[in-house]
């Protein structure tokens, strides 16, 4: 168990070295450099600021001073704000998302399990066909068609919600409801057909034979097993949301980690987009972690030792 | 015992009726038969199938559509009628610059398809191919190459995509060349998977020892065999490549202006939401649409080419 954590983990290190040291080459494999788009900037402040960011430094210099700050938690300064670093940013910016998040995740899980169980129980009637219809759409749908769509109904014609900010508790809904759809989507589906497999087990007849009563069966036997193939989808999950709420805080203005990163894009602030992706990836990997961690606990069956799976 | 003690009835001969029996009368099904036939009987993936049709007739010939019955094309700037209501003149209304977002939208359907199925046709191509090489040779190479897909694989994808957007200059072929640097790993762990448990089936030791080479033993014998999963997951493949497309051109890194995406139309549109809805009703549509009826055919498909998946 211990081997296989510190394995996964020296795994991860790995990868993030190749993502930090590729989004490091890819930055400088642009041409041209960050302040020559800058208008009347007069050739002698142009060398004085190359020489603040060590851009005439050799690449290899420079290369190893990035990695040694990145070492030290130091992304830099972002090129396009005056006196502000990447790590400030993040900060700032991290607390929003990880709000909306992990509100999303929550109504995703709670709204998936639910859906997916009243799909199971109904099998081949209306309710199931009408749970795999929204869950089919749910998938197909994109985020930013659907969040524009609920800011039109609910934010200007009903008027029910604020259009966009993020002030009081009711303007989270909308961005939650936004973000989590997809998850909670693929979460019925999951939890649908594993339900309808679990339902089929022989272990379902003993605990019926036994006497034991429709709800012990459904939520001691039935449910804890089914919902064992949504741990696997912790990790794509954070992918989706992640990749969501990239889009959502634009639509609905909330100045998050996505906005600052659509911005930088926009702005081509290169050492912000490095930050921001590294940021992102460490995440996502973090997630992957867990999700291989968690399962092996949830699920006994799964030995950890073993390679693949 | 029960020994069967012979007679004389035995040995005579068998009628002409009696001969027939042995005869099969029903004309054999081939596997791609059988599938298709119980696809047929998937009402929803046969309507997918259909709207998908019409969806890529209408992309192909929409230019021309829009040109013949109402004179406009997808670039022409009309500033004295921007952002109009859908009308006769504009079947789907103008943007902000005038543009017939008839023509737009289906350009831009257009775009958005062939992205997604150029995105599959390379990640077939390479997929194929490095699966092959991993499944069927094993080993070393086969651990070598899995490591490098793992940490390749470890990274998402879709930042990776964001890099190589912002560093090549955004173009149909530059976004197609992103999406497929990481797109191939699913399909080679997939192909992997079906080689492994292939190449030990009687059929290729026999021709193996005939003589065959592992090329020929790849795509004559292997390949073959593991095309369902390879076509299911080439339908699934293309609605995650529109949608990365359209991700990226609401990234600012689409394809670029006058030529449109959907996912560039509906980034447009969602600006002037408030004032203009019907701009973004259409390509919202379309994209909605075409990414529904290609997951509910995939889904069809998998269940048609392999019952035992079915869920």
């Amino acid at each position: 168990m211990v081997r296989y954590i510190l394995q996964k983990l020296l795994f991860m290190l790995v990868s993030i070295f190749v993502l930090a040291s590729a989004t490091f080459f890819l930055m400088k494999a642009i041409p041209g450099n960050p302040f020559q788009s800058e208008k009347n900037i007069p050739p002698a402040i142009q060398e004085r600021l190359n020489e603040a960011y060590g851009l005439n430094d050799p690449l290899g210099v420079q290369y190893l001073h990035y990695m040694n700050n990145l070492i030290h938690f130091d992304l830099g300064m972002s090129m396009k704000q005056q006196y502000v670093t990447v790590v400030d940013i993040i900060k700032t910016g991290f607390i929003y998302s990880l709000q909306i998040g992990i509100f999303a995740i929550i109504v995703a899980i709670a709204a998936g399990v639910l859906f997916g169980l009243i799909a199971a129980l109904n099998h081949r009637k209306f309710l199931d066909g009408f749970t795999i219809l929204l869950a089919v759409l749910g998938v197909s749908i994109p985020s930013f068609v659907v969040a524009p769509f609920l800011q039109y109904v609910f934010g200007v014609k009903l008027r029910w919600f604020d259009v966009a900010g993020l002030n009081d508790v009711t303007d989270f809904i909308m961005p939650v409801l936004a973000l989590s759809f997809l998850p909670a989507a693929f979460i019925a589906r999951l939890v649908r057909s594993s339900m309808l497999e679990v339902l089929s087990a022989d272990y379902m007849k003993t605990a019926r034979a036994k006497g034991l009563s429709g709800r012990v069966i459904l939520v001691r036997h039935a449910l804890r097993n089914a919902i064992l193939p949504v741990v696997t989808y912790i990790g794509p999950m954070t992918a989706n949301i992640i990749t969501g709420s990239v889009v959502i805080e634009q639509i609905f203005g909330i100045g998050g980690l996505g906005k600052f990163f659509v911005n930088s894009i926009t702005n081509r602030d290169y050492t912000l987009i490095m930050g921001l992706t590294l940021f992102y990836a460490i995440i996502l990997m973090l997630a992957r972690f867990l999700t291989d961690i968690a399962y092996g606990f949830v699920d006994p069956r799964i030995k950890l030792t073993r390679k693949g799976g | 015992m029960n020994e069967h003690t012979l007679q004389p009835s035995d040995f005579e001969k068998l009628s002409q009726e009696e001969k027939k029996g042995e005869t099969v009368v029903r004309e054999s099904i081939s596997a791609w038969k059988d599938a298709w036939l119980r696809l047929q009987t998937n009402r929803m993936a046969m309507i997918s199938l259909y709207i998908l049709a019409f969806i890529v007739l209408v992309a192909i010939f929409g230019q021309w559509i829009a040109h013949q019955f109402t004179g406009n094309d997808f670039s022409t700037n009309d500033l004295k009628a921007t952002n109009q209501a859908p009308s006769g003149d504009h079947w789907f209304g103008t943007d902000g610059l005038g543009r017939d977002m008839f023509a737009r939208t289906w350009m831009g359907a257009g775009i958005s398809l062939q992205v997604g199925i150029y995105a599959a046709i390379v990640d077939l191509i390479v997929g194929v191919i490095m699966g092959g090489i991993m499944g069927y040779f094993g080993g070393k190479v086969d651990e070598i190459l899995n490591r490098i897909c793992e940490i390749l694989y470890s990274i998402p994808s879709l930042l990776i995509v964001i890099l190589l957007i912002v560093v090549m200059e955004p173009s149909m072929f530059t976004i197609i060349l992103a999406l497929s640097i990481t797109g191939w790993i699913n399909m080679a762990w997939i192909v992997r998977g079906q080689i492994m448990q292939l190449k030990n089936q009687e059929y290729v030791l026999a021709a193996r020892a005939l003589g065959a080479n592992p090329v020929r033993i790849m795509f004559k014998h292997l390949v073959p065999n593991a095309m369902g999963p390879i076509i299911v997951t080439i339908t699934m493949t293309v609605p995650n490549a529109i949608f990365a497309e359209a991700f990226l051109s609401f990234l600012g890194l689409g394809v670029q202006s006058p030529a449109a995406s959907l996912g560039t139309l509906i980034n447009d549109a969602i600006k002037a939401m408030t004032v203009f809805p019907w701009r973004m009703l259409y390509p919202a549509i379309l994209l909605s649409l075409t990414m529904l009826c290609f997951n509910i055919f995939g889904d069809g498909l998998r269940d048609a080419l392999d019952p035992k998946m079915k869920k």
